[in-house]
C-alpha cells in the first residue's frame, strides 16, 4: 500500500491534463455545456439496452401483449372513422376515410407515445438517476426508440388496410423513413423539454395528456388539410406533425405531396431538438439533487 | 508517472432545502396543495421583499459537504465513515458524476466503477440472465466483457439454476446476490463502493469481502463507504472519518474507526440505566450499571493488552427466590464472537437470591484478548424457567491496544498481527549445536 505522503510527480491538475491522461475531470459547470455527443456515443451500448428492455418489459404483464401496438391506432381508426368520416362526413381526398385516417394515425400515434414516454422517462428513471452515472441523454432517447417496434408492429396492419382498399404506394413510400424521422426529432425535441421541466416541476405530468390532445386536432388527423385556407397554412406549418401526416399520406396513398411548409416544419424541430437538447443538459447537472 | 488515483481538492455541495426536495409531487392532491403552497410562498416572499428583506435568505442552505480535501495513491483501499448526514454519500456522489460539487474540483485518474448500490436497474419482468446484461450495461460494462465473463458471474452468484426465470421469482437475498456478482466482475482501475454490504446472509458477505479483498490486492484503488466496522477494519488501511460534512480525521484505520465508535457511536465504557423504565429487565431482574475497570478500578475505555480487565454488571433482583445466572459476551468489530461468560462466584452459584441490588465482576486475563474494539454484552438468565431475562448486546466497549516493544503476543513485530485472540503462550526451545543430532 502507498501512502499519500509518499512523493509524488507533481503534475499539474487541470481540465485538459488530466482528460488527456484518460481520467475524469469534475468541477462545478456553469451556463450553457456542450451536448457531449461524443459521450453519448460512448454510452451507446446503455442506450441499447435501455431500449431493449423498455420494447421487452412493455407489455409483459398485458394479457394482450404486443397486440396492444395494433389494437390502439385501429381501435381509434374505427372510432374516428364512424364520428368523422361516417357521421360528421369529412372529406378524406377521395380517399376511403378509415385508410386516410389511420395512415396518419400511424405516425401520430407513434408521436404521441413517444413523447409522453420520454416527457416521463427521467422522473421514471429516479433509481437511476441518483445512483449511478451516465450522460442522461441516454433516457429520453431510448424512450424515443422503444416506440419505433410499436409503430412497426402497426405498420403491418397498414399493409393489411392497403391491400384491402386495392393501393399500390408511389415512388414516394421510399421517403417515409424521412417523415418518420421528422416524428421522431420532434417528439425527442419536446420529450427533452417537457422531460427536464417535469424532474422540477411535477405539473408536466399532467400538461402532456392534454397538449397531446390539442396538438392531435392541430394536426389533419381526422381531416384533410385541404379545409384550411390561409393564413392558417403558414402558421400550420409551425406544427412539425403537419408535414409528417401529409408524408405520410403523399407517400402511402398518393395524395398531394407537402408544399414548401415542410421546410418550415424541419426547421421548427430541429429548433426544438436543439434547444431541447441544450436547455436538458443545462439543467442535467440539478437532476440527482431534485429528482 | 503518476502515482495519483484520486484527487480531492475543496469540494464542497451546497443543497437548498424547502424547495428541491419538497418538489416531488405523487397525487394529484398533493400537486395542488404544493401549487398553493408555492405561490402563497410566493406572495409572501414578495411581501417580505417590500419589508426590504433579500429572496436568497428566504431559502435555507446546507452544505452537506464542506471544503473536503484529500488524495489517494493507486492501490489504497480507503474507507469512509461517519455518522448519518455527514456527507459520506454526498462525497461519494460527487466522486461518482452523479451529483455536481458547488465548489472544488476533482481528478480521477482511470476508469471509475461505481456500486452505490446493488441491482441498480433490476426490472423484475426479465430473467436473471436479462439482468444480468442490463445491469452491467448501467455499470457501465460493454456487451462483449459480459458475454466474457457471463459464466463466471452466474457460478459466483451460484443460481445457475434460475438464471432464465423472470427476476420477480426471486427472493430480495437472491436478487442482492445476482447483483452482486456482476458488480463484482466489474474491472474498473478505481472502485467506488457505497454500503451494499448490508444486505444478503453472512456467507455471502464473507464472499463478497473475499472477492473485494481480491480487488484491493489487485493493485485497484478502492474508496469504500460504510457503516459496517468490521468491513472497514477488515478492507480498508486508512479511513476517513467525517462529521458535518467536513474531514474529522484521516489515518490509519484502526485509529479512526476507535475514535469514531467512542466519540460518534456513543458506545462508552460506563452505561447507567437511570430509569428503570429504560433499562434491560424483566419482571424479576433489571440491568441498571455496565462499567469496564482495570486493576485499580478505574473505568477505562482504553487497556493495554498485556493488562487485566474487568467486567462489572449491576443489576437489580425485584422477586426473591430464583437461581440468576448473569454473565457477558464479547465479540469484536467483525462481528465475530469471542466468547460468553457466566458469573460463578461460589457464593452465588446455584442458589436462590433475595431482593436486592448485586454487582458481580468477572475478570478477563491480560494477554487474552486480541487489539481492537470489544464489545461487551449484558445477560440475565434463569433455568427455571428457562428464560432469558435479557441481553444487552451492546452495553458497553472498550479498545485494546498493543504497543510493540513489550511482552505481549507481538514482541517487536509493528504490522499486521492476526488472530481473534491474542494469548502469550509459553514456548520452550532446545537448541541443538552443530556438532548433536537432533532427535
Amino acid at each position: 500500500m502507498k501512502r499519500a505522503t509518499e512523493t509524488t510527480e507533481e503534475i499539474p491538475i487541470d481540465s485538459l491534463t488530466v482528460v488527456q491522461m484518460g481520467g475524469v475531470y469534475i468541477e462545478p459547470s456553469v451556463g450553457w455545456t456542450s451536448l457531449r455527443l461524443r459521450e453519448l456515443w460512448k454510452y451507446r451500448e446503455l442506450l441499447y439496452f435501455l431500449t431493449w428492455r423498455d420494447v421487452k418489459v412493455r407489455y409483459k404483464q398485458t394479457a394482450l401483449g404486443a397486440a396492444w401496438a395494433i389494437i390502439q391506432p385501429f381501435l381509434t381508426m374505427v372510432v374516428f372513422s364512424f364520428f368523422f368520416g361516417r357521421l360528421a362526413g369529412m372529406d378524406s381526398e377521395g380517399i376511403p376515410y378509415p385508410i386516410f385516417n389511420y395512415a396518419a394515425l400511424l405516425p401520430w400515434t407513434y408521436f404521441s407515445q413517444s413523447l409522453t414516454t420520454a416527457s416521463n422517462s427521467l422522473v421514471g428513471s429516479a433509481h437511476l438517476i441518483t445512483k449511478v452515472y451516465f450522460p442522461r441523454l441516454v433516457i429520453p432517447v431510448s424512450g424515443v426508440l422503444s416506440g419505433l417496434v410499436d409503430f412497426i408492429i402497426a405498420f403491418f396492419v397498414l399493409i393489411g388496410m392497403m391491400l384491402f382498399y386495392h393501393i399500390k404506394p408511389g415512388w414516394g413510400v421510399l421517403m417515409l423513413p424521412l417523415f418518420l424521422l421528422l416524428a421522431l426529432v420532434t417528439a425527442l425535441g419536446v420529450g427533452l423539454w417537457l422531460s427536464a421541466l417535469n424532474v422540477q416541476y411535477r405539473d408536466v405530468r399532467y400538461v402532456i395528456p392534454f397538449l397531446t390532445q390539442v396538438w392531435l386536432f392541430a394536426t389533419p388527423v381526422v381531416y384533410s388539410s385541404s379545409l384550411l385556407e390561409q393564413p392558417w397554412l403558414t402558421l400550420y406549418g409551425l406544427n412539425p406533425m403537419v408535414g409528417v401526416v401529409e408524408g405520410f399520406r403523399w407517400a402511402l396513398l398518393s395524395t398531394d405531396p407537402p408544399k414548401g411548409m415542410i421546410f418550415i416544419s424541419l426547421l421548427v424541430s430541429m429548433a426544438i431538438l436543439f434547444s431541447g437538447a441544450y436547455y436538458f443538459r443545462r439543467i442535467e447537472r440539478g437532476f440527482a439533487d431534485v429528482i | 508517472m503518476n502515482n495519483r488515483a484520486i484527487y480531492v481538492d475543496r469540494i464542497s455541495k451546497q443543497y437548498r432545502i424547502g424547495h428541491g426536495k419538497s418538489a416531488q409531487y405523487t397525487t394529484l392532491r398533493d400537486q395542488v396543495s404544493g401549487v398553493i403552497q408555492r405561490y402563497a410562498r410566493h406572495v409572501w416572499r414578495i411581501g417580505r421583499e417590500n419589508d426590504g428583506e433579500s429572496l436568497s435568505s428566504q431559502e435555507e442552505h446546507i452544505w452537506a459537504v464542506r471544503d473536503i480535501s484529500f488524495e489517494v495513491m493507486r492501490g489504497e483501499v480507503v474507507g469512509i465513515i461517519g455518522p448519518n448526514g455527514a456527507g459520506k454519500s454526498t462525497l461519494l456522489k460527487i466522486l461518482t458524476r452523479i451529483t455536481e460539487p458547488t465548489q472544488g474540483r476533482v481528478a480521477i485518474f482511470g476508469k471509475v466503477g461505481s456500486l452505490l448500490e446493488v441491482g441498480t436497474g433490476f426490472h423484475k419482468e426479465l430473467t436473471g440472465r436479462e439482468n444480468v446484461y442490463l445491469n452491467g450495461a448501467i455499470l457501465g460494462m460493454k456487451k462483449v466483457e459480459i458475454n466474457r465473463k457471463f459464466e463466471e458471474i452466474v457460478s459466483f452468484s451460484e443460481f445457475e439454476k434460475f438464471i432464465d426465470t423472470p427476476m420477480k421469482y426471486y427472493s430480495s437475498g437472491m436478487q442482492v446476490r445476482l447483483a452482486f456478482s456482476v458488480a463484482a466482475h466489474m474491472e474498473p482501475d478505481i472502485l467506488l463502493i457505497d454500503e451494499v454490504l448490508a444486505v444478503g446472509d453472512a456467507a455471502f458477505q464473507r464472499k463478497c469481502l473475499n472477492k473485494m479483498e481480491e480487488v484491493g490486492n489487485e493493485g485497484r484503488t478502492v474508496i469504500f463507504v460504510s457503516h459496517h466496522m468490521p468491513s472497514i477494519v477488515r478492507l480498508c488501511e486508512r479511513t476517513i472519518l467525517l462529521g458535518q460534512g467536513q474531514i474529522v480525521r484521516d489515518g490509519p484505520t484502526h485509529q479512526v474507526v476507535g475514535e469514531y465508535l467512542h466519540k460518534a457511536l456513543g458506545t462508552t465504557p460506563t452505561r447507567n440505566w437511570k430509569d428503570p423504565q429504560n433499562a434491560p429487565s424483566s419482571d424479576i431482574v433489571r440491568l441498571r450499571s455496565m462499567a469496564i475497570k482495570n486493576s485499580f478500578g478505574q473505568v477505562v475505555d482504553t487497556v493495554d493488552i498485556r493488562e487485566m480487565v474487568a467486567v462489572e454488571l449491576g443489576y437489580e433482583v425485584m422477586r426473591p427466590g430464583y437461581v440468576l445466572y448473569p454473565g457477558f459476551t464479547i465479540h469484536n468489530e467483525e462481528e465475530i464472537w469471542l466468547f460468553a461468560s457466566l458469573e460463578t462466584n461460589p457464593e452465588w452459584l446455584r442458589k436462590p437470591r433475595p431482593v436486592g441490588y448485586f454487582v458481580s465482576t468477572g475478570w478477563i486475563p491480560g494477554n487474552f484478548l486480541a487489539e481492537g474494539t470489544m464489545f461487551v454484552g449484558a445477560s440475565i438468565r434463569t433455568e427455571d424457567p428457562q428464560r432469558l431475562h435479557f441481553y444487552e448486546r451492546e452495553a458497553a466497549s472498550f479498545q485494546v491496544i498493543e504497543n510493540p516493544g513489550g511482552l505481549s503476543a507481538r514482541i517487536d513485530h509493528p504490522g499486521q498481527f492476526p488472530g481473534v485472540v491474542r494469548p502469550l503462550l509459553q514456548w520452550e526451545t532446545t537448541y541443538y549445536s552443530p556438532g548433536q543430532t537432533p532427535p
